[in-house]
């Protein structure tokens, strides 16, 4: 091993944290130091041999989008004939399928449509929570749109969302937080200042949110750590962040296209990830995109939280790839790896 | 510093043993197996594989050949094996097999792979002229066809010896054999899965007459299934000393378990964390075998790019029709192309080195 690298592991066993030239020499490293590295950290942030998941489902209460993102397979333009808002019935079974399985949220996130009105979400929330269930629900690009639709401020949006019930915001809509990507892969999407600006917000309120990083597409390796610093300083303000989800673009059905990415370079930026994000406490692996093998191994490059049981998922699905797990799958998986799988809510609470 | 590469203490002896070249026991085996500490194995097996290979990845552009799918055996974990006049039994006619090799003349294949099950019924002039007949189209391709298993059982339908029916088919067009059929070398296991089987000793004893004729063969060990450690560890040790004795392996080939459509569906096939294990393993205790191959097929195109990390050398083929493992549920796509194999070995930091069966460098 070399001085500094011995060095550099040294400080990491003690906690310190790496400064954005440190972290571009991570990409160097192999493949297992990485990940010995990021398991020294996860077992630092989280001792007890657990790994936590989430039983819920996602609903996509419509995917109608004016985005018009490349790397996505799921939306439909206003025009289309495929085009749906989720009726009312369709919505109540699928929430009541997931209070039969023992569900306790659903993650709820769509198209910009502007064809809703600002009252539909509002019920929307109001209706799920009805059912007991918590919502994690809009993800930045969505709180933002319909802060310019229905001309309120970012903060005026939460609060009347919070106050019919919201409990979390997903991460999504991240993709990349750099804005030579954020032009080429999703230029109606919004900068990514203002995907941090919504997050501040959400944050300020009280409200506890994740965050993603869609990877493997039009971004360097250094751009992934721009992201990530991005995270970090933000937390660093706010505290709000409970998990960070790197996954890979899934280019199947996309405008975009191209081969995804593997699983080692996939490893490698979940061991990077928990390395930087020393201040995110959770990370979880992405099951949907990487299948259950990969994510399993992913254990032990970081990831201390399995996700989701994720009894319905359309956004990945349309690409084509078909992973799927049940609970007791998830469980075995976790097991197999040697720690115990322990059910959470979103915000991370042990039930 | 090097308590820092393990999490477990119990791989440091190991990792003594492998700093100084030292063969390792059935109890270190075990130890490995056991270790809770994934990475710590990988990064024992990583040593050897380096020393061994430095970086460098092999691939091999082949075409796999399933000429028949009837079978006597029976065996519980097989999926495709069939009884002749079963429902999806089928047998391929000489035509139809080189059909199929001329179908893809055109392309740059250095290996023909040629398994099938072992038949009751077909004359032993069946397989010489498949294997002369496919020569005749593909003079430089190199055939490793026929399992140990196969091979006893045609000499005991010839009435010949192992020796002659070799050197009958090698003078037909033979280079090598596969490794398949070995299962686990357990005779508990063997009467519970496939107790008609060719015996250890049979199918060793078949692969180590192929290796004194100049033959050389490939070995495999199929998991994941009933075996225990202890028995996977005893399976590889036979090879070992089978090695040490005639020198003829090439490459060791761990084959995880599908449990799809076969008697043991109950089962779930082996973990991630016990795949590479397994492959890490392996390439630490076969100290004496020149290459440990993930089959790409069988472990998905993900944990086969991972695995080269975690011991192994060998990724093999750009296959384009294989059965046996599809029929037993494999979900993996049929066929990678070589950009898209060289690019996952490139992914994981290797070098791409194409290969022909005796792990010559071929020039792309």
């Amino acid at each position: 091993m070399r001085e500094e690298t011995a060095s550099l592991e040294a400080r990491l066993a003690s906690g310190a944290r790496l400064h954005e030239e440190e972290a571009q020499g991570l990409w160097e490293l192999d493949l297992l130091t990485l990940g010995r590295w990021a398991d020294l950290v996860r077992r630092r942030l989280h001792p007890e041999d657990r790994v936590t998941y989430v039983v819920d489902r996602n609903i996509n209460y419509t995917n109608i989008c004016t985005s018009g993102c490349r790397f996505c397979a799921f939306y439909r333009t206003q025009e289309s004939p495929e085009g749906y808002v989720l009726e009312e019935d369709v919505l109540a079974r699928k929430l009541v399928e997931l209070k039969a399985q023992g569900g306790t949220g659903v993650l709820l996130q769509g198209g910009l449509n502007p064809d809703l009105p600002f009252a539909y979400y509002e019920e929307l929330v109001r209706r799920i929570r009805g059912f007991g269930l918590g919502v994690h629900g809009f993800s930045p690009p969505e709180i933002a749109f319909m802060s310019r639709r229905f001309d309120l401020s970012l903060k005026e949006v939460l609060a009347r969302l919070m106050e019919a019930g919201l409990t979390s915001i997903p991460g999504g809509g991240a993709e990349i937080l750099v804005d030579r990507v954020r032009t080429q892969l999703s230029p109606r999407k919004g900068t990514s200042a203002q995907w941090l600006e919504v997050m501040a917000a959400a944050h300020e309120l009280g409200l506890k949110t994740s965050a993603t990083m869609m990877f493997g597409h039009l971004e360097t390796r250094g751009e992934r750590l721009e992201h990530l610093f991005k995270i970090r300083d933000l937390q660093d303000r706010t505290r709000g962040f409970l998990s960070f989800i790197p996954w890979t673009f899934q280019p199947g059905g996309t405008a975009l296209g191209g081969e995804p990415l593997g699983a080692v370079e996939y490893l490698r930026t979940l061991a990077v990830s928990r390395l930087v994000l020393d201040n995110v406490p959770h990370l979880q692996v992405s099951w949907v995109t990487q299948g259950p093998k990969i994510a399993q191994v992913a254990l032990k490059f970081g990831a201390d939280d399995f996700g989701s049981t994720m009894l319905e998922e359309n956004v990945v699905a349309a690409t084509g790839v078909g992973f799927r797990l049940t609970q007791t799958e998830i469980e075995t998986l976790v097991r197999q790896a040697g720690y115990e799988p322990r059910v959470r809510d979103h915000r991370y609470n042990l039930l | 510093m090097a308590t820092l590469h393990f999490t477990d203490p119990a791989l440091l002896p190991v990792y003594e043993k492998v700093l100084e070249r030292e063969r390792l026991s059935p109890e270190d085996g075990l130890t490995l197996f056991k270790s809770p500490d994934l990475l710590g194995v990988g990064y024992l097996a990583n040593i050897v594989r380096e020393r061994l290979h430095g970086r460098k990845a092999f691939y091999i552009y082949n075409q796999h050949l399933n000429y028949s799918n009837v079978c006597v055996n029976g065996c519980k974990f097989c999926a495709f094996g069939k009884k002749a006049g079963e429902e999806g039994a089928y047998e391929m006619t000489l035509a139809e097999i080189f059909t199929k090799v001329e179908a893809r003349s055109g392309e740059p294949i250095t290996e023909i792979h040629i398994v099938g099950g072992c038949h009751p019924s077909l004359p032993f002039s069946f397989y010489v002229e498949m294997l002369q007949g496919i020569k005749a189209r593909r003079p430089q391709v190199h055939l490793q066809a026929f399992t140990a298993v196969e091979v006893a059982h045609l000499a005991e339908l010839n009435r010949a010896s192992l020796a002659d029916t070799l050197q009958a088919l090698r003078d037909a067009g033979l280079g090598s054999l596969p490794g398949g059929g070995a299962e686990v070398f357990s005779t508990r296991v063997r009467q519970a899965l496939c107790p008609q089987k060719l015996s250890p000793e049979g199918w060793l004893g078949t692969a180590q007459t192929a290796h004194r004729l100049g033959l050389n063969t490939n070995a495999t060990m199929l998991y994941g299934h009933m075996e225990t450690l202890e028995e996977r560890v005893d399976h590889l040790l036979k090879l070992r000393d089978a090695q040490d004795e005639t020198g003829g392996f090439l490459s060791f080939i761990p084959l995880a378990f599908h449990p799809q459509n076969t008697a043991l569906d109950h089962l779930q096939g082996p973990s991630a964390f016990d795949d590479l294990k397994t492959l890490a393993v392996s390439r630490l205790l076969l100290d004496n075998f020149p290459h440990i191959k993930a089959f790409w097929i069988m472990l998905g195109p993900k944990m086969a790019q991972l695995s080269l990390c975690f011991g192994v050398d060998d990724v093999d083929g750009t296959v384009m029709e294989e059965r046996i493992t599809h029929m037993a549920g494999a979900q993996t796509p049929q066929g990678l192309t070589r950009a898209q194999l060289q690019g996952l070995i490139r992914e994981a930091g290797c070098q791409p080195v194409e290969r022909d069966t005796l792990y010559r460098e071929v020039a792309a």
